[in-house]
């Protein structure tokens, strides 16, 4: 079994919101996932930083600089083609851990 | 690739935290933007905004620590990895990481003395620039301080130049006078190198007003600690050099040991102080020579163009000097080893090691490849299922890769703590008695640097021999036959090649130390022109004791009949020098009919010795005809000489005709022939046949004198008695008694380095060769035991089963030896400089050579041989 811990779940929120938005800054993909999950989830600014940094380096997401609707300079994340396999990867592990996880929870 | 993305991150970490800083603080804005547009007041805005955020230093750290965690996660996993691989295989990772550590230990040795002794032999800036003048078509460094005056006077070349020489002297700073070695410089010497003072100041060219007018006095740092405990007061202290009052103006800067790189002096004086300092001074005398003349190129001179201007001044003192600098003529060489007369050699010489050195690693490499290839090998089922599960043929290179690493590593490291261990030794060694000579190779930076580089560039080499193998390797196959089956089908493998080619080079070493210990143990018994052995030698200088004039020749007729009526005595003698000693003295001889004494007209150029009557018993020197000197051989009579033979043939083509000749000596003195000795050896063990002249001390007398006394008595009995009698003479004189054989160290030195150095070079070689050859015939025998088992079980004899298992080896052996003593013999041609009668063409080296390596075939073949006929079938069978 794949890593199934927190951090891979963060992957798989920030990845599969970039697959859905096409190019987003890390501020949008905060926004966006509170929204999309119906404010049932809100990422840590702490940790999606280094998250979206650490993606980057492995090759999974690409950015540059651009402006923002109000004009403000911002760095604009997307996913490349690692990535891509990469969120197919992770949305599979995810189905497993949801699986697996169930079905403990239905175990009587 | 990321990865690389990912270090040139770790490089540039100002920059990509610059653009993090950016990015979260557009974050922020954006949040407190959206938090106005909600309602909130401006600075809750704000606040939220960096509540929700955090501490903004502690996230910009996480996100740089993510970069090197990344790369060295990668590289720790890969090495720990490896590092498993290795521990599960103790006998392979020990082997490996020995055989580099001796390649690596051996190469870096040899590469700091090619750094302290070739690449950047002394300790001055510039030294790039910095060159000795060499004098007439022999090379000679030596030159007299007329000529020097004119050079240094009239060149453009040179910003400036120096003059220096080597000498003892009796320094007394205490009250008790204990000997010293200095060098005597001219006044510029310390500003035309550039060295600045440690302590109080130097002497200057201003401080010269003609003889003896600067007694002046700069401690060496060492012996300045060592005899003045640091004491800084020492600045202006007066102090007496042989009796005359001298003043300490200054210590020079540790790390500056003079101009020679064997030769550690303990001060500085002035030449101008020749005669206090020497008790004898020519320095006004062109025909003098004896002294090194250095000095740095003007920026933009080359050597072409100083050299052409040195000869320009050179053709105007020979026309100027007829008589005594007839067709002189000027070269450059680079400084530190008394010109090219050491600096040929040892150049030659340590090049040859590096040379040497550089098979080692080659054929340590080799075996190394083909223990990895062979690992490879046994791998190849492991390497085929991780290829079948997905992995890349570059992450399993990779690894390979990282393996060798370590190991290539592993083996610097100890290779170089060896070789750091073996060059303290070498540089705290004294192989002169009584002489501050060593040879400093303490490693620096650039060979710790080397040793590093080798260590990668030779394990990078090793571990990709078998890459190919791996990424050729198809998985399906190798899964379905299995690993086994590979060895003995292909007529050659590249495992054969490396190692035939290893074989060749170890024994390319093994010849070579064999012809350098066979040279040497025939020097040792080759006739040397006189026998050592019984012989003890007293050196004295009467000049130091106060005698001079007539009380010389006086003084020591009655210390050589003092030391004759000690009873065990057979013969005594004395003169000027002894062969094979540290320095010599050779003078032009003319024809006899000649009234032209310019040099460039004499027939020959004889060594030069005045020896006492008695002097050739003593020695042990064979008079061939006519006679030795008597006492009556004196001022009043004429002049006479006996020569040895090659003089007898150069100048007068013959013994017979030379028994009762004259010929004549610069000046124009008349010299007839009494008798002729046999030939000798001079300067060194090497040299070709020199002509030789003895004079009749008597009419050429010296003050410093060596007395040859040849008993029947133990050296120590001998010296003890030689000393208590000589004391009874005089109490106040200076003596210096060993045996002649103590004395020959020093002609011998060279040679015995050589022999040392290449014995050692020989053994690792051997070493090698046993490692490569039972590596691959036990691998050869692991493969194979099943087929010999099955062999044996089927009724083959023991020597069959030999021949099968390692016939292979043997021929690969034959074929490499073979090759190798031919490659050896050529390189050995190198060796003759060094070490006397160093010939290749040797029968006994020959037969060596074959002998060790037959030998070491069997030592390296005896344990997988026994393994071979060992080999059970029942539970080679029963296994599968």
């Amino acid at each position: 079994m794949a890593k199934n811990d927190l951090q891979g779940t963060l992957d798989l929120l920030v990845l599969k919101t970039l697959s859905q938005m096409g190019s987003l800054h890390g501020y949008g993909i905060v926004l966006h996932i509170q929204r999309a999950s119906e404010e049932l989830l809100s990422v840590e600014e702490g940790s999606l930083y280094p998250a979206l940094h650490r993606m980057e380096q492995s090759g999974w997401i690409s950015s540059e600089w651009a402006l923002t609707e109000t004009n403000r300079n911002a760095k604009y994340y997307k996913l490349t083609a690692a990535g891509r396999r990469q969120l197919h990867e992770a949305e599979k592990n995810f189905e497993h851990l949801v699986k697996g996880v169930r079905a403990i929870l239905r175990y009587a | 690739m990321s990865i690389y993305r990912r270090i040139a991150n770790l490089f540039s970490r100002a920059s990509v935290e610059r653009e993090i800083d950016a990015e979260l603080q557009s974050h922020i804005e954006m949040r407190i933007e959206d938090n106005l547009a909600a309602g909130m007041s401006a600075e809750a805005a704000r606040r939220d905004a960096l509540l929700r955020f955090g501490n903004r230093a502690v996230m910009k750290e996480k996100v740089t620590a993510m970069d090197t965690a990344l790369v060295l996660e990668g590289i720790l996993f890969d090495v720990r990895y490896a590092w498993r691989q290795l521990r599960k295989s103790p006998g392979f990772a020990v082997t490996s990481v020995v055989t580099l550590a001796l390649a690596i230990g051996a190469n870096a040795v040899v590469f700091s003395l090619l750094n302290a002794l070739v690449l950047h032999p002394l300790n001055v800036p510039d030294a790039q620039s910095l060159y000795v003048i060499e004098r007439g078509s022999d090379h000679s460094p030596s030159q007299s301080y007329p000529d020097y005056r004119d050079l240094r006077d009239r060149n453009r070349s040179f910003s400036s130049l120096a003059f220096y020489d080597i000498a003892p002297a009796g320094l007394n700073s205490d009250g008790n006078p204990a000997p010293v070695w200095l060098y005597e410089t001219s006044g510029n010497y310390f500003d035309a190198l550039g060295i600045q003072p440690y302590l109080g100041r130097f002497f200057h060219s201003s401080d010269e007003h003609g003889p003896d007018s600067a007694p002046y006095i700069v401690l060496s740092y060492a012996y300045w600690q060592s005899h003045f405990q640091g004491d800084p007061k020492v600045v202006g202290r007066a102090v007496q050099v042989n009796k005359f009052p001298f003043t300490i103006l200054g210590v020079a800067p540790p790390k500056f040991r003079g101009t020679e790189v064997f030769y550690a002096p303990d001060l500085w004086v002035p030449v101008v102080n020749q005669k206090q300092v020497e008790g004898w001074s020519e320095l006004e005398s062109r025909a003098t020579r004896g002294m090194l003349v250095v000095g740095h190129l003007k920026s933009g001179v080359t050597p072409a163009q100083a050299t052409a201007d040195l000869n320009a001044i050179g053709a105007a003192l020979a026309k100027q000097y007829p008589k005594d600098d007839d067709a002189i003529s000027f070269t450059l060489t680079r400084p530190g080893l008394y010109g090219d007369m050491l600096g040929g050699p040892v150049r030659a010489f340590v090049a040859a090691l590096m040379l040497l050195a550089g098979l080692i690693l080659l054929a340590a490499c080799a075996n190394l490849g083909s223990l990895f290839a062979a690992r490879a090998a046994d791998r190849s089922r492991e390497v085929a299922l991780r290829l079948a599960l997905g992995s890349s043929r570059k992450r399993i290179v990779r690894q390979l890769l990282t393996e060798a690493t370590l190991v290539s590593l592993a083996g610097g490291a100890l290779g170089m703590m060896g070789g750091v261990l073996l060059l303290r030794w070498i540089s705290a060694w004294q192989p002169v008695p009584n002489m501050p000579i060593n040879v400093p190779v303490n490693p620096d930076a650039r060979t710790y640097l080397v040793a590093l580089l080798l260590a990668l560039v030779s394990g990078l080499f090793f571990g990709m021999v078998p890459v190919r193998q791996v990424l050729r390797s198809d998985a399906y196959q190798v899964i379905k036959t299995g690993a086994s089956g590979v060895a003995g089908n292909r007529r050659f493998t590249l495992r054969d090649l490396l190692l035939a080619g290893q074989i060749a080079v170890c024994a390319v070493l093994v010849t070579s130390s064999l012809v350098a210990a066979r040279g040497m143990v025939r020097s040792l018994h080759s006739n040397f022109g006189f026998v050592p052995q019984n012989t003890m030698q007293v050196s004295t200088d009467l000049d130091m004791a106060g005698y001079s004039g007539d009380q010389v020749p006086l003084m020591q007729r009655r210390m050589l009949d003092a030391v004759s009526a000690i009873p065990g005595v057979t013969a005594a003698g004395y003169a000027s020098r002894i062969p094979l000693n540290l320095g010599w003295g050779d003078s032009t001889v003319f024809a006899d009919s000649t009234t032209d004494y310019r040099s460039s007209k004499g027939i020959a150029d004889a060594m030069e010795y005045a020896v006492s009557p008695g002097y050739f018993q003593a020695a042990g020197t064979t008079l061939l005809a006519g006679r030795s000197f008597t006492w009556h051989d004196d001022q009043n009579s004429p002049h006479t000489a006996v020569v040895n033979q090659e003089f007898a043939r150069k100048v007068f083509g013959s013994e017979q005709q030379a028994l009762g000749g004259h010929f004549k000596m610069w000046g124009g003195t008349r010299v007839e022939v009494v008798g002729i000795v046999e030939d000798g050896k001079y300067k060194t063990l090497s040299e070709d046949p020199q002509p030789a002249m003895f004079l009749s001390i008597l009419q050429s007398p010296t003050s410093s004198m060596w007395l040859l006394v040849r008993s029947n008595r133990g050296p120590a009995e001998a010296a003890a008695a030689i000393d208590r009698t000589l004391r009874r003479l005089d109490s106040g004189l200076p003596l210096t008694i060993t045996t002649w054989y103590k004395a020959l160290d020093t002609a011998l030195f060279a040679a015995r380095a050589a022999t040392i150095a290449l014995g050692v070079l020989g053994c690792l070689g051997a070493m090698l060769a046993i490692t490569g050859i039972f590596g691959m015939a036990a691998y050869t025998v692991s493969k194979r035991l099943r087929e010999l088992g099955i062999r044996i079980a089927l009724g083959a004899q023991r020597g069959e089963v030999l021949r099968a298992a390692l016939g292979r080896v043997f021929r690969l052996l034959a074929f490499g030896s073979a090759a190798g003593v031919v490659l050896g013999l050529a390189a050995t041609k190198v060796l003759s400089f060094i070490v006397y009668q160093a010939t290749p063409r040797d029968p006994v080296v020959l037969a060596g050579v074959i002998a060790a390596m037959l030998a070491l075939g069997l030592l390296a073949a005896w344990i997988p041989a026994q393994r071979a006929l060992a080999a059970d079938p029942l539970i080679l069978l029963r296994e599968e």
